[in-house]
């Protein structure tokens, strides 16, 4: 009865955020969103309504969900055995459920970037050109100016362009975190998901790729999972709190850790638990 | 008597001193035992090697590896052999590395873990341990009889790739499973189809262990006897074959063929021994070979 009302004190939310700013459109709304894995019931009832170029953030203890929910959001959760979904999660107007929607396409707009830097054991400059390959350019000089802006666009350029052709497992555990987000930008997507993108980091890596994601914002649309309640104070401009698969409050980040609703998001940013 | 039980101890030391002895023998005798044991193959596999050479001494020379087959021992040479070895080489080499590349993609990448997976592992499993010769028989029932091919080098060469599929499937496999996950979720994430991240992600990650397991499979192949002899193929065959199709003897045969007749001829066994040295030289070659890739082409990730 719990998840009930409180997925009712979110409709409310949702419509509140959504006339707030009428200028940014929804880019992925998430709508009574239940899974499964196997006999757990690892998210219920979530309703997200998330917009177009913010940062949003989904903050949480350890199996609440958040990492669950983010690879929801491109479909890679299938990729698991016995995942049973219901409901909708709408992408630019269409249900990403339905049998017709290729999966392949949307997670050509809705990109990705994983807790643990996971480049190919392949040249960095084969790394961020894996993706714009697969998707059928051929032609060397483009492939050459996409590589180039897409590590522009992680702020690694200056520190790789002298060793393209290098194999990416020489570079430090940062270096090859903001190569993976490079390696994401040349599919040139639509939205971004990080999930705990600086977890694996040391804190001067992390300051970076925290710089990179509020530069990113102005062009994308981010969705972070993070256990780092600072970070998302820093980063984002809304955030979610996950509790055992349930969203238990989405709100705009500074009220969320000014003027929290619910007591149970209270204890947890004040450190009570979690 | 509390303070009795606080110092009550459980090692005793003057037994403990009085088995060092006996352990610290224990402990060398056995390190002799594993040497020992070691040394036994090794010193066969010497012997072994020092008769067939002193065997073949004066024997093998150019002419032995350019010349047809002929009853008379000087004359005879073992090019029709060689060339047939070859010819089953084509045809084991792509036939087995298509089938059991494609057996092990299928089995960890697309089929679902399950009861009629594992059913299919423990069979590829069990399938290598299949003696050699119940494979001849298949390959006489299936490829020479019904498919009516003779005793022809496809013939010969499919059911040689039956033979050792089971060795490439299980290497395939383990290379496949090697590949972290990881990767193939950076891949996946990208918008990359199935067939696409197993084309430019699994497999060149996992090439190092495929052909490792491709080329121990061929030297398996290249020195096996037993299904030749029942599906068929002569030794005493003086046309070096031209096609796919044509009868055809290989080097294992040769040397099982002078080996019975060298009661007949002694010279046979001279020969047969300048056969296994040319075998074993190709033997040697491909494992250095697969050493070498292996080594190679280890990638770090």
């Amino acid at each position: 009865m719990v998840g009930l009302q409180v997925s009712t004190k979110i409709e409310k939310e949702k419509i509140k955020t959504t006339s707030e700013s009428v200028k940014k459109n929804v880019v992925l709304h998430t709508k009574d969103l239940n899974l499964w894995y196997g006999e757990n019931h690892a998210l219920k009832n979530i309703n997200l309504p998330m917009l177009e170029n913010e940062v949003t953030a989904i903050i949480g203890p350890s199996g609440c969900g958040k990492s669950t929910y983010i690879k929801t959001l491109n479909r890679m959760v299938e990729l698991a055995a016995n995942v049973k979904v219901s409901g909708e999660i709408i992408y630019r107007g269409q249900n990403i459920f339905t049998k017709s929607y290729r999966v392949e396409e949307l997670r050509t707009r809705v990109g990705m970037v994983f807790q643990k830097p996971n480049p190919f054991p392949k040249s960095i400059f084969e790394n961020v050109a894996y993706g714009p390959k697969i998707h059928g350019i051929r032609d060397k000089k483009v492939l050459k100016e996409i590589v180039e802006k897409s590590l522009r666009g992680a702020a690694i350029w200056e520190e790789v362009k002298d060793r393209l052709n290098e194999n990416a497992y020489g570079l430090s555990g940062g270096q090859q975190q903001r190569l993976c987000i490079a390696r994401c930008l040349a599919i040139e997507p639509d939205v971004i998901l990080m999930d705990e993108p600086t977890s694996a980091l040391d804190p001067k890596s992390t300051l970076k790729v925290e710089e990179l994601i509020r530069e990113l914002k102005e062009n994308y649309s981010i969705i972070i999972v993070t256990h780092n309640m600072q970070q998302a104070a820093r980063i984002s401009d809304k955030t979610a709190f996950f509790l055992n698969g349930e969203v238990v409050e989405y709100d705009k980040t500074d009220s969320i850790f000014s003027t929290p609703v619910d007591s149970r998001t209270e204890d947890y940013i004040t450190g009570r638990f979690g | 008597m509390e303070v009795v039980e606080e110092k009550k101890k459980y090692i005793n030391l003057e037994v403990v001193q009085k088995k060092m002895a006996t352990r610290i023998l224990l402990n060398k005798l056995v390190k002799y035992l594993f040497l020992l044991s070691t040394l036994f193959g090794l010193v066969v596999l010497a012997v072994l090697l020092y008769r067939v050479y002193i065997d073949s001494v004066g024997w093998l020379n150019l002419d032995f590896l350019r010349n047809r087959l002929s009853t008379n021992p000087d004359r005879a040479g073992i090019v029709g052999a060689i060339v047939g070895t070859v010819w089953l080489m084509i045809i084991v080499g792509p036939v087995t590395m298509f089938l059991g590349i494609g057996t092990a993609l299928y089995l960890e990448e697309y089929a679902k873990k399950g009861r009629i997976h594992s059913f299919i592992q423990t069979n590829i499993t069990n399938l290598a341990g299949v003696p050699s010769i119940v494979f001849g028989l298949l390959g006489l029932t299936i490829f020479v009889r019904v498919f009516g091919l003779g005793s022809s080098i496809i013939a010969g060469g499919l059911t040689m790739s039956l033979l050792v599929l089971p060795i490439v499937v299980v290497a395939s496999q383990e290379a496949i499973r090697s590949v972290p996950q990881f990767l193939r979720e950076a891949s996946f994430g990208m918008g990359a189809t199935k067939w696409q991240t197993i084309k430019h992600v699994v497999l060149p990650t996992s090439l190092p262990g495929i052909l490792t397991g491709v080329i121990l499979a061929l030297s398996r192949a290249i020195g096996e006897t037993a299904p030749l002899v029942v599906i068929g193929i002569p030794a005493l065959l003086i046309p070096v074959p031209n096609s796919m199709f044509d009868t055809f003897t290989a080097l294992p045969m040769q040397v099982y063929y002078w080996t019975i007749d060298s009661v007949l001829v002694d010279e046979y066994a001279n020969l047969a021994a300048a056969t296994i040295i040319v075998l074993l030289v190709i033997l040697f070659i491909m494992n250095s070979i697969a050493i070498i890739i292996r080594n190679k082409f280890q990638k770090r990730y």
